[in-house]
């Protein structure tokens, strides 16, 4: 089944083209790389997706629900990790959480064992009373990542969530989304970081608004090293 | 949209407004602080300035302090929905906003949710204040403590509404001291907070007619006639009407594809 299709999606600031006429498809259950320079169009591909502002032209589904005509079931079979950290800075970590699963109807009790569950998953049990302001970034991540998942979406959208985290960081993060994949999850995983890329991986090359090329990762590293097909298709260095 | 998530996101949203709220403990104690130095200070040097004649809803000659006291709870909700309003550009700015608008419920009721919360907030703060207020001889009816909660809910949605369309407009955080001098001092100061209508009239017949066009004047008539257990249909009217305009306004400001909200994203 297409967990995400994307079809003549476009959309533009003012004079500027953010995004030209993109379609893409991601299967379920797959690990989907967006990777494109920054600037690309990566964030506002996932604004729209999410549902934050409307597209001009095109449509996005999730699952056969369409963001536009549909948003309730779609944006309920979704959880989103953004690019800069959108935590409650004044709340404890849990009382992040429990606010994040009212907003998706989850009756206090399961709220409860959601919360309990995916902060041991991910190793952030003993800090749930602490204020989200005294995290490090690595820490919040963690939490944006249990957070998105405590509704259990069928996709998660992860937006370039490593950047400054360190390299342990960043391995454990990247690590932890693929094991999710292999447990059923779908993945839009955006970047714009090379070494994020595994070869079995489904890729879309976005630059400029438009995507570049698609398909899986070993398909483009054929005939050279990822770097340099990268360069080739944006021209300009990851 | 099912009624339970809704209800359960309505709770949640409180419950987070709430804990903000009591946690921000400035915020907290200058919202009771505020109407006490104008009621324990301003009022008093003012009573003796200013003469009140007989003025429904009152039926004797009053003190200043009487004549403030409605005008001074009007302001407590002026000032907090403004706050509120604050504070949502601040979650725009900080990103926290992003997960309020995309969980699965549309956005009016997470507009209003948002509304409800802020006056859940304020009314223990101004009730507070009106029994504090007694020590400086302002004692409305019993009743009237009971006939302006639907009042004071009225004209706090209705400020609420208003700093949420502001919300919408403003880009950044900086932004705001604009709101405080080009907004709220006028909305204030030009009403019927703290000097009748009658009054104004005399001096500068413009003034009054904008004090009378003023939907934060009605708000506080509302709220005075309520408190002394009297009704003032054009007070309600005005104020229902104008948050009907001003919530409809922001619900557009927060559209992701017509509003403010769209263009400013793109920013």
């Amino acid at each position: 089944m297409t967990a995400l299709a994307i079809e003549n999606l476009s959309h533009g600031f003012g004079s500027r083209q953010a995004l030209s006429t993109v379609n893409l498809s991601v299967e379920e259950g797959s690990f989907s790389v967006l990777l494109g320079p920054n600037g690309a169009g990566k964030t506002t591909l996932i604004s729209l997706a999410t549902g934050l502002y409307s597209a001009q032209q095109g449509d996005i589904h999730f699952f056969g629900y369409s963001i536009r005509r549909d948003p309730m079931p779609a944006l309920a079979s979704l959880g989103v990790v953004f690019q800069m950290s959108t935590l409650d800075l004044d709340l404890t970590v849990e009382q992040n959480l429990v606010y994040h699963a009212a907003l998706h109807g989850l009756p206090r009790r399961e709220a409860t064992k959601r919360i309990g569950v995916e902060l041991e998953r991910l190793d952030i049990d003993d800090r749930r009373s602490e204020k989200a302001r005294s995290l490090s970034g690595g820490m919040r991540r963690r939490v944006e990542i249990a957070r998105a998942l405590l509704h259990q979406p069928r996709f998660l959208i992860v937006d370039e969530a490593t950047a400054g985290l360190d390299v342990a960081g960043r391995q454990w993060l990247l690590k932890h989304v693929r094991s999710l994949c292999r447990q059923g999850l779908s993945v839009l995983w955006a970047t714009h970081l090379l070494d994020e890329v595994e070869p079995g991986d489904q890729l879309v090359v976005l630059h400029r608004g438009t995507v570049r090329w698609t398909g899986e990762a070993r398909g483009l590293v054929s005939d050279g090293t990822l770097e340099s097909a990268f360069l080739q298709l944006t021209g300009s260095a990851a | 949209m099912k009624m339970r998530h809704a209800s359960r996101a309505l709770a949640g949203i409180m419950r987070r407004e709430m804990l903000r709220f009591v946690g921000q403990h400035g915020r907290f104690a200058a919202a009771i602080v505020r109407p006490l130095v104008w009621l324990g200070i301003f009022a008093v040097g003012f009573r003796s300035v200013l003469g009140l004649s007989i003025i429904p809803p009152y039926q004797t000659y009053i003190l200043y302090e009487v004549y403030i006291v409605p005008g001074l709870a009007g302001m407590m909700l002026l000032f907090h929905g403004m706050q509120s309003s604050l504070s949502m550009v601040y979650d725009r700015e900080m990103g926290s906003m992003r997960v309020l608008l995309t969980s699965p419920l549309p956005r009016w009721w997470l507009l209003g949710a948002r509304l409800l919360a802020n006056t859940v907030t304020v009314l223990p703060i101004v009730y507070m204040f009106l029994l504090l207020a007694r020590f400086w001889e302002v004692r409305p009816p019993g009743l009237g403590y009971v006939a302006v909660l639907p009042a004071l809910t009225l004209a706090s949605l209705m400020l609420g509404a208003f700093g949420l369309a502001l919300s919408s407009l403003i880009r950044q955080l900086e932004n705001f001291a604009g709101v405080m001098n080009f907004v709220i001092f006028p909305l204030f100061f030009a009403s019927t907070a703290l000097y009748p209508l009658w009054r104004l009239e005399e001096v500068s017949p413009v003034l009054a007619g904008f004090a009378w066009a003023n939907p934060f004047s009605h708000a506080v008539e509302l709220i005075r006639f309520a408190l002394y257990f009297q009704f003032e249909p054009m007070a309600l009217a005005v104020c229902m009407a104008a948050f009907a305009v001003f919530f409809a306004f922001a619900v557009w400001g927060y559209d992701p594809g017509r509003g403010f909200w769209a263009r400013r994203a793109a920013e």
